[in-house]
């Protein structure tokens, strides 16, 4: 009996054993002889991954990009030239960076403003590495920039307002909804140039605000636009990053059931999010590829914006309004390429704060 | 064979390494199946935690509040009740450690750490008093309040943050140097990592645990209370008073664990949309230690090797951290399994006669 049963345990574990030791050797050979000067660029996310579909997507989308035009190889893989790093928990956030620093990486992005923290910390541990981080400005402290990381910043209040304007002259119920991600002063940019895009051409329109206080909750974000659709909004426009995938979840259903509703996308140009229900009126992009894919491009050619605050707005092609225009009429089109015009110009001062926004009102 | 078998200190120490390792053989398995080298894996995890130390002072950092949450899980366990709450004690252990630090600023190390410390204890203590009382007088389970009482502490830590404590980035503001935990000596030789002197902490909690457990007249009664509440009133104990007590200090524990990460990792408590989950994987580290002070420190070690692993898993072996949780969801399940374990030994061994 014994011996039977033992008999099968050293099966498995041979079996086990060549199917482990099988796959040891193959990897190791090829690596050393072809390694030219090549640039290796990486990212680390924040908490919503790398498939949130909104900003570290686009993220990683410029960087694939990025590699594709100088012929470098992007994946997860150890040896590719352009990866990325995943966080699960906000202690990831130092290790991840670190660990990419100490693969002598030539640029570090950091994705999101949760990293500044220790962004900050990791950039006075290594002078030497060159770091780049979204959405925040690294200072040190006394206020002044830190050598080493490039801060990129995006005037996100203007391509709110002009996707504001569309919201503003297409709803049918006056109601407008928008949902934040957490309640900070980068989403209140967000929040204030869309109310004054809507006020602008529709000062009867009433706008329902809410942070759902996280950017990875969908189900939060389906609750608060179950809530808003039920007030009688028409159409919502999220700002919530992977929260933000609840409010096109709940548009759908809403959709199914017959009603008329849409939602505004985010961050990147969200049409296909909408299908096939097609819920998606338009899109608020952020052009984080085309920043990630600016800044690597400098870095690669030996000029890393190192030290400098870089801001990205509707002048630089840095926010605008999505190229899928299919849901919006042209006549709102016009309308929003003279505001676009106005607000390169400087005639219309977009209010980023809620100071700004009621004097702006006023 | 069958004696060593027999005598149980030997079974308590085989019975979780074979879970061990059969967890990291079925996540070999899984690696093989998606498509990832797991030798690579795991080469790339012994190669990092043991022979670079800026990992090692990272994984080591990461035993910290994984020994004391454990140990708060394991003291509860002897006394018969599952604390399940370990996770929201140290959300108010953390976040009451950083309001101290903040608000008493003034006041020298020699005193602000350890009434930082303090007050951290007695938050958590306070968060395991009152599923304790409950469970004592109402005989509510005591796993239904401890799992609600989370909830209640995740949402108010995080309200409070905003409301009184908020700085720039979803935190508060940083704790003063003089309740910092941290430490230049401890960072330079681990090549810049965030280990702190919470480690010693730490082990004093194990000890603590331990001599309170075994060598006190106290330390016989909880576990007396936890063999059997029946007998244990019969012979003149007094039940009740065990129960809260047993809470109020497995919630202390959870809540010190709370300050290592306040004082020591972060220096600050940021907004928290979810639970962090050390308090859960305290329960695991439990199970894993047999419920022992020296046991605990062991799982915490196991747990925080694979916690840092799975970072240098990811980048030196390209496999994904989800993976990574998949192990560690296996180990903690052939643990939670170990009654099968168990009984195929005996087969084995009964065969043989």
């Amino acid at each position: 009996m014994l011996k039977k049963k033992m008999m099968a345990l050293a099966t498995v574990v041979a079996i086990a054993g060549t199917l482990l030791s099988a796959c040891g050797g193959a990897s190791s050979s090829d690596n050393s002889s072809k390694k030219e000067k090549k640039v290796k660029i990486g990212m680390v996310t924040d908490l919503g991954g790398v498939n949130d579909k909104s900003f570290n997507q686009s993220a990683w989308e410029g960087l694939q990009s990025f590699a594709k035009k100088n012929d470098l190889s992007a994946g997860t893989k150890t040896d590719d030239d352009v990866r990325y790093l995943q966080s699960t928990q906000a202690t990831d956030y130092t290790p991840n960076l670190n660990q990419l620093i100490h693969q002598n990486f030539n640029l570090v992005f950091g994705v999101g403003y949760l990293m500044a923290g220790d962004m900050t910390k990791v950039a006075q541990q290594n002078p030497k590495a060159n770091l780049a981080i979204i959405d925040s400005a690294i200072v040190d402290k006394s206020n002044k920039p830190l050598k080493n990381v490039a801060s990129i910043t995006f005037k996100e209040e203007q391509g709110s307002f002009l996707v504001g304007v569309v919201a503003g002259l297409t709803t049918k119920t006056n109601k407008i909804g928008f949902v934040g991600g957490i309640n900070s002063e980068l989403i209140k940019k967000f929040e204030n140039g869309f109310k004054a895009g809507v006020k602008s051409v529709n000062p009867k329109a009433e706008i329902y605000s809410q942070y759902a206080g996280a950017f990875d909750a969908p189900d939060k974000g389906q609750a608060i636009a179950a809530t808003m659709y039920g007030k009688g909004a028409d159409i919502i426009y999220q700002a919530a990053g992977a929260t933000g995938n609840g409010v096109f979840t709940e548009a759908k259903s809403e959709k199914k059931d017959g009603k008329k509703v849409w939602v505004i996308g985010v961050d990147r140009d969200q049409y296909e999010e909408g299908l096939p229900e097609n819920v998606t009126l338009t899109s608020m992009v952020k052009r984080v590829d085309k920043a990630v894919n600016d800044v690597s491009q400098q870095t690669k050619d030996g000029h890393f914006p190192g030290g400098q605050i870089l801001s990205f707005g509707l002048k630089e092609d840095g926010v605008g309004i999505a190229s899928s225009k299919q849901n919006v009429s042209k006549d709102i089109i016009n309308q929003v390429n003279g505001y676009k015009e106005k607000i390169i110009d400087g005639s219309i001062k977009v209010p980023t704060t809620d100071k700004e926004f009621k004097a702006f009102k006023s | 064979m069958t004696k060593i078998l027999k005598n149980s200190n030997w079974f308590n120490i085989v019975v979780p390494m074979i879970a061990v390792l059969l967890g990291l053989l079925v996540g070999a398995i899984i690696m093989l199946l998606t498509g990832y080298n797991p030798i690579l894996a795991y080469q790339s995890i012994l190669e990092s935690v043991f022979l670079q130390p800026y990992y090692t002072g990272e994984t080591i950092r990461a035993i910290i509040p994984l020994i004391l949450t454990g140990l708060a899980v394991a003291f509860a366990f002897r006394t018969g009740l599952f604390n399940i709450g370990v996770e929201g004690q140290l959300l108010v252990g953390w976040f009451s450690a950083v309001a101290v630090s903040i608000m008493f600023s003034g006041l020298p190390k020699l005193i602000l750490l350890p009434l930082a410390i303090l007050v951290s204890a007695l938050a958590g203590g306070l968060w395991g008093f009152i599923p304790g009382l409950l469970k004592a007088r109402l005989k509510v389970h005591e796993v239904i309040i401890t799992i609600m009482m989370n909830y209640v502490a995740l949402y108010t830590t995080n309200y409070l943050i905003k409301h009184f404590l908020y700085a720039e980035g979803e935190k508060t503001p940083n704790i003063p140097e003089s309740a910092s935990l941290a430490s230049t000596l401890l960072s330079n030789i681990s090549q810049g990592s965030r280990l702190h002197w919470g480690i010693i902490v730490a082990l004093l909690a194990a000890v603590f645990v331990w001599f309170l457990l075994w060598r006190t007249t106290k330390g016989y009664e909880l576990r007396a209370v936890g063999y059997n509440p029946h007998a244990s009133r019969y012979a003149g104990m007094n039940v009740n008073n065990n129960i809260v007590l047993s809470m109020v200090i497995s919630g202390a524990l959870a809540g010190v664990a709370g300050s290592m990460e306040g004082l020591g990792t972060y220096q600050y408590m940021m907004i928290n949309s979810t639970f962090i989950g050390i308090g859960f994987n305290g329960i695991a580290v439990a199970l894993l230690g047999m419920n022992t002070s020296i046991g605990v420190i062991i799982g915490a070690t196991l747990f925080a090797i694979l916690q840092t692993g799975s970072i240098t898993m990811q980048s030196t072996a390209g496999v994904p951290t989800e993976i990574v949780s998949i192990i560690i969801a296996v180990i903690i399940f052939f643990i939670g399994s170990s009654y099968i374990i168990r009984w195929c030994l005996l087969r084995l061994t009964k065969g043989g006669k």
